[in-house]
Order: structure tokens, then sequence, then C-alpha cells
């Protein structure tokens, strides 16, 4: 089978052995004499969130250093997206944070039309921010389930999943899956919502408040959730900001900075929500901001299916040298067949130059560095993702606790490998 | 408290660097400065701490690689684009208190590319920039940790990199599908 | 079953050491708590209300691949995940099966890149595999009912 990878020198493959040298320097110098002890944490362990590896050193049952070590889900995404053209390498985008392929598909199409100056019609937007807030929705519903298994309380999965299962069935109504639907394109969204979602998301908003009630009468008050979560992993705000931090997990810090506000996109500016903000920047506060968050994203929601209805026209921007036409306008117009033609074998120039888009996921800041070549092919796109600078503020966030409180501690950043490694 | 008003970064940088700014673009409302990369952490900085800029996130730090012929001291693009060098490293900075972004990009050589880190001043910049290290192969001098990142520790090259072969292998369909099979490594127990 | 035709119910079952054995296997089949990448949310909702998959006898998922008999390799395989994986399944007592989920799984999928094992079969004897990108838990339902017949087909001399 021809296979195109570079050579590796075989020498090279069998010369590596890792040793205790190389860590010196990254843990402490007890370590090294074997006075404390190092624990490998992962990659398959079930509270990791995935193929997460981290590195302890413990002292007792204290965490003295710990070194995470990713890349086991990385997939070349970035690099896969450098070999296609700009429309056909969106579904790529959909795999990285696959809690809420939504918003990747928000963060690339959002940067594409920054590159190609290329505006959404209003209708677009506002289906758009339905789907974001919904895709927030099911993001923060399986984390809350996974993150109550890891500090014990196994049966809230089992809630949330049957509300998960409701917004997954709405994307499927849109696109035709349930996870990765591909749904936001650059210049709008691939189609108009169908008769029968709208009807469905106000049912699901109709009911879905009660079911947050339902959580936090399982959770919040809860004395040995409390016991858990509370003075556990806190990260102040300087550091927080000092390593990057984005989304719950730095407005658990009370840092007010949340894009929709901040720098709005798709028309957030417009609607009336609040930011949730934690006091102590501890796990429990990183809970309790995601629980609001539920609910401001029904805030969010209720405004928009009511604009929804009265607002009409196209969905998606009619710069057909951009966005394909209407399936319907191929039989009539010869146009219509040649742009079509062109935007799925050629695609579409983008200029040579750089931009930078920014937008805000269920886990914080994903941006979107693209530059361009001046043909159908990007140069090179970088996503930063969430996951990736919240695991590398994992040694702060654990230093000095118990190994025990690490499962909450990589619980309540809302990690997502996929996300991290790329 | 008072917040000192706004400053323009670009006339702050030059007055403060003088010949060292060597190029400014606006572009979609995004400013990109580029720098003499020898002076890479002291213009960091004095981006984060000067009063009126306050940079005081580091949101991205990304790499493109020009390779094979789009940069060089004749490379002529559209809008004349300054390219010295093959590589370039773009710090996405982000100030929170005025809301505004800035890129400010430095320039390191074909042969054995090196920068100095950012990690003093910026820590968010850490992996951001071994990321970088393992996928472009551009060392940032004073780094604390020069392990691989995401690769395996025994990988060879540098993923990212324009020269770098995608790896493909060829699909299987019906009609090829004896053929791959017949050489495809199947594990057994 | 020819006895209880002709004397009535005794209240015994008369059967085969294979069928009593492969019945035993199906009704319990532990996966190993595993995921990888996107598979392992859909494999995560097969196990949780909507689609219980503790119908099949799986509502037991173990953490050690000492006490498991299925892997479920739910997403992409990277080669720096390879090895791990290969340890894992060499861990596992037998019998064991493998079911690979997904397109990533079972053949590389939309990732034909330098990053991605083309196959996890590569690494690891697959049973079953199921398509799809994801594949909905109904697919991955129907991988291991199929899974199941292939096990009670398994006759003595196949257990060596």
């Amino acid at each position: 089978m021809a296979v195109a990878t570079p050579p590796q020198p075989i020498e090279e493959q069998r010369r590596w052995e890792g040793s205790l040298d190389q860590l010196r320097g990254l843990v402490s110098e007890r370590a090294i004499t074997g006075e404390t002890m190092l624990l490998n944490m992962g990659p398959h362990h079930p509270s990791t969130h995935g193929v997460l590896r981290l590195l302890l050193e413990l002292d007792g049952e204290q965490i003295v250093s710990c070194l995470p070590d990713i890349g086991f889900l990385h997939t070349g995404i970035e690099k896969s997206i450098e070999d296609k053209t700009y429309e056909i390498a969106l579904p790529l985008t959909d795999r990285m944070d696959y809690l809420s392929p939504m918003s990747n598909n928000m963060a690339y199409a959002a940067a594409v039309e920054k590159l190609l100056d290329l505006e959404v019609p209003e209708r677009g937007q506002i289906i758009r921010v339905v789907c974001l807030e919904l895709a927030r929705c099911a993001s923060h519903l399986v984390w809350l389930g996974t993150h109550a298994i890891d500090m014990g309380a196994m049966s809230v999965l089992l809630y949330a999943f049957r509300e998960r299962e409701r917004v997954l069935g709405m994307f499927e109504m849109l696109s035709g899956q349930r996870m990765m639907s591909s749904y936001i394109r650059p210049g709008g969204v691939w189609r108009d919502v169908p008769d029968d979602f709208l009807p469905t998301v106000k049912q699901f908003l109709n009911d879905f408040p009660a079911k947050v009630d339902d959580y936090e009468a399982l959770l919040t008050q809860n004395p040995i959730w409390k016991d858990r979560a509370q003075g556990v992993g806190v990260i102040e705000p300087d550091v927080a900001l000092a390593y990057g931090l984005t989304g719950p997990a730095l407005r658990g810090s009370g840092v007010n900075w949340d894009l929709r506000k901040a720098q709005p996109y798709s028309g957030y500016e417009t609607y009336d929500f609040n930011v949730p903000l934690g006091e102590h920047g501890d796990v429990y506060d990183r809970y309790l901001i995601r629980i609001h968050e539920f609910r401001e994203s029904m805030k969010i929601l209720n405004q928009a299916v009511a604009r929804l209805e009265t607002v009409k026209g196209p969905y998606r921007s009619q710069n057909h040298k951009y966005c394909p036409p209407l399936r319907s306008e191929l039989g009539q117009s010869m146009e219509a067949v040649i742009h079509h033609f062109k935007l799925w074998t050629y695609g579409y120039d983008a200029p040579d130059d750089e931009i930078y888009n920014a937008i805000e996921s269920p886990r914080g800041e994903i941006g979107c560095y693209i530059h361009g070549t001046g043909a159908n092919k990007p140069r090179r796109v970088h996503f930063k993702t969430p996951s990736f600078i919240h695991i590398s503020a994992l040694p702060v966030m654990a230093k000095g606790y118990l190994l025990a409180d690490m499962v909450a501690i990589i619980g309540s950043v809302d990690i997502v490998l996929g996300d991290c490694d790329r | 408290m008072e917040i000192p008003a706004a400053r323009n970064p670009v006339d702050v940088l030059r007055e403060a660097f003088g010949e060292a700014v060597a190029y400014v673009k606006e572009f979609r409302d995004e400013t990109t400065i580029v720098v003499d990369s020898a002076l890479a952490t002291e213009v960091l900085d004095f981006l984060r701490a000067s009063p009126g800029l306050v940079y005081n996130m580091l949101s991205d730090v990304s790499a493109v690689d020009y390779y094979p012929d789009d940069y060089g001291k004749d490379f002529d693009g559209q809008d004349g684009d300054y390219r010295p060098e093959r590589f370039a490293v773009s710090y996405h900075l982000l100030s929170m208190l005025y809301n505004r972004r800035l890129r400010v990009k430095f320039f390191a050589v074909e042969d054995d590319p090196r920068l100095p880190t950012a990690t003093m001043i910026f820590p968010a910049a850490n992996w951001l920039e071994r990321e970088i290290a393992d996928m472009m192969g551009i060392v940032f001098e004073g780094h604390a940790d020069q392990r691989r990142l995401l690769m395996p520790d025994n990988w060879y090259g540098h993923p990212h990199r324009r020269d770098y072969p995608l790896g493909k292998e060829t699909v299987a369909f019906s009609f090829n599908e004896a053929e791959i099979s017949k050489h495809k490594p199947f594990a057994t127990d | 079953m020819g006895v209880s035709s002709k004397l009535g119910n005794l209240g015994i079952v008369t059967t085969t050491v294979e069928q009593a054995v492969n019945w035993g296997r199906t009704g319990a089949m532990w996966p190993l708590l595993f995921g990888l990448a996107c598979c392992a949310i859909e494999y995560m909702s097969s196990q949780a209300s909507s689609y219980d998959l503790s119908r099949f006898g799986m509502e037991l998922n173990r953490a050690t691949p000492r006490q498991a008999d299925l892997l479920i390799v739910s997403g992409r395989l990277t080669r720096k995940m390879a090895p791990v994986i290969r340890q894992l399944y060499d861990q596992m007592a037998e019998p064991k099966w493998v079911i690979s989920m997904g397109d990533c799984a079972s053949c590389g999928g939309v990732y034909n890149n330098y990053a991605i094992v083309q196959g996890v079969d590569e690494i690891i004897p697959v049973d079953v595999y199921v398509a799809g990108c994801p594949p909905r838990p109904e697919q991955l339902l129907h991988g291991i009912l199929t899974l199941h017949e292939k096990v009670r087909g398994e006759r003595i001399a196949d257990w060596a």
C-alpha cells in the first residue's frame, strides 16, 4: 500500500528511550531522588474526559506538580484543511470540539467571512444564534453529566442525556445529522429551518427550565457535592488572565469577559441576557456559572425564536461567487448552474492575507486564524481552542490539592481532548 | 480610578522602538505590526505594560510558513506585503480594557529558525509556543520545556511545514480493494 | 430438548455446552470504559436513558481491561495512541471481542493524513465494523447485536 509519509530513519525510532532526566526541571528535585511519587494518570482513565495523560508528582496524596501530556488525539485537522478548499474543509471543523460542533462551524465560517468580507443576512444570523445557544445547552448537558459522574453522582448523567437527545433531535431536523451537523456555512446556514423546527424548539424551551431546576435540586445544595467542589481548584483572577483562560473558567474567577457582550458577532448585541460571574474561582463557582448559563441561553433562545417567526428573507448570502444559488434556480438560470459548478469544483479565491476571528464557545474563546494564499486553498489555518489553554493551566489549578480533587478540577474546566489536540 | 485614554499602538511603538518597527498593515480592521524579532520580548512586554495600550491577554500564537516562494527580499505579492523570511510567528494580543486586538509578527530565518520566548511575559504562551516548536520546528530560546507537545517524542519532522507531505494513503474502493488488502498490515492476536 | 417433549416439564432444561456458554457470553458482555473521540459521545448516548444498552446486559462498563470482554474503539486512532490501545487489547482476558465504531476507527474516515492510523484493524483484530460518522446509537446497537450473533455461532473447536 502506497504510503507517502516521509521516511523515518530507523535508528531515530529506536534510539529514543524515556528517562527520568528528561523531567529534570519540570518536576521537583524530590521526585528525581524518589522522595515523592510520580504517578501516571491516563491516557485511558475514565475521568480524564478522553485521552489526556497526566504525570502527577504526589507527596502522599497531595499534588506537588502536574505535567499534562496531550496529543493522543492529534488529528492533523489544520494540515488537512490546507489541502482542501474553504467550503469543503468545513466538515473537518465539526470534529474538533465534538460536544458543540456548531460553535466550531461558526468560528471557522465567521473567519472565512471576515477574510472574504462577506455579509450574512439577518435571518441567517438569527438561525445561527438559535443553533449556537442550543449547542451551548447540549454541550453543558454532557459536561454536567460527566462532571457529576466524576464526583460520584451517577444518576445526573441519565437526566442530562435525556434532554440532550431532544437537542440532538433538533439538530437532526436542521441538518440530517445528530452531532456533526456542518450546518453553519460561510455566508449563512446550509438551508432554511424546516416547518416543524420552531414548534419543537418552543416545546423544549417550555420544558427545559423545570429540568434545570431538577439538576439543581440534585446537586447545588447537596452537601457531598459542596464538600467536594467548594474551595477546590481555586484560580485567582490575575493568574487566570495570565494563563489566558476564557469562558466559564475565567468568569468563575469573577472576570467579566464574554465575547458575546464584548465583541458581539452574529447580532448578539441585540439580545438581552446577563453574564453570570463567580466569586471564588473554585470548582463550585464554575459549576454554578454553567447552570446559570442554561437559563441565560433560554432567554436568548426565547428572543431569537420570536424573531425568527417575523424576520423572513434569505438565510445565506446572495453573493453567488461565495454561496451556492438555490437548488430551484438551477433549472432556470444558466448563471446559477455556472456558479454552482464553480463553487463545488474550484471553490473561491481568498486574499493572500491573514485574519483572526474569535467567538465564544461553551468552553471559552475559539479563535480561528486563517492565512489565505490568493487562491482557493488556505496557506495556514490555526485554531486557538479553549481546552488547549485550559489544560495548560491545569498544573496551576491542581497544585496543592489532593489526588481525588484532580478529577473534579479536570471536570470543572470542561475539557474536550479533540478540541485540545485538533 | 481614571482610565488613561487609549493610544494608537503603531504610533507608540514607532516612538519607542523607531526603526525596529519594520512594517504595519491594516486589513479588515485588524492591525498587524512586524517588528524586528531580536526585540520580541521587549516589544511584547512594552505592549503589555504601557498605559494606553495594556494588551494584557495573549489570545493566540500562530505560525505560518511561506514555502515555497511567497517570501524573500524581492517578493512582490498583492499590496506589497513585507515577508523577508520563510517563517512568521504572530502573537495575537487582546486588550480587555480598551477591547481591541493587535497582531505582532516576527519573522524567523529558514535555516535554524529561532525566536526568543514570550513565556516570561505571558505564561499562556507556554504551550502555544511549544506547539509551534513541535509542528513548525521554530525553536523558542529560553523556553523551559523543549519537549514535543502533540506528536510522539520520536517523531521525525515538523508536520505543519508546507514541505511536509500530508501523508495520504491510497483509499480502498471496490476496484482496488483486493490489491490494498493484500498489502495492508492486518493485525492478528 | 428431546426429553421434556416426551415426559413433560421436569423442571430441567437440556442444552449443549456451546449454547449455554455462548448464551452466558452474550448476556453479560462487559465493555471496556474507553472512549477516544466523537463516537465516544454517541457511545455514552447509547448507554444513557434513551437507548439504554443495559437491555443487552451491558450496563456495566469496566474501567480496567482485565475485567472487560469487549473493546469498543470509538473514534479516530492516532499514531501516538496506537501503542496504548494495543496494550489495552493485550491486557484483556480471553475471550475478547472488538467493535470498531465509526468511520475513523474502521478506515481512517475523512482523516487521511499523517496523524491517523488508517483503520484500527492494522493494530488489533476487529470483529464488527460499525459505519457512520459518528454512528447513531441505533447503529451501534445493531453492531452489538451482530456481534452477539457471531458469538452465538462459535463452536467449542474455536475456543481453543
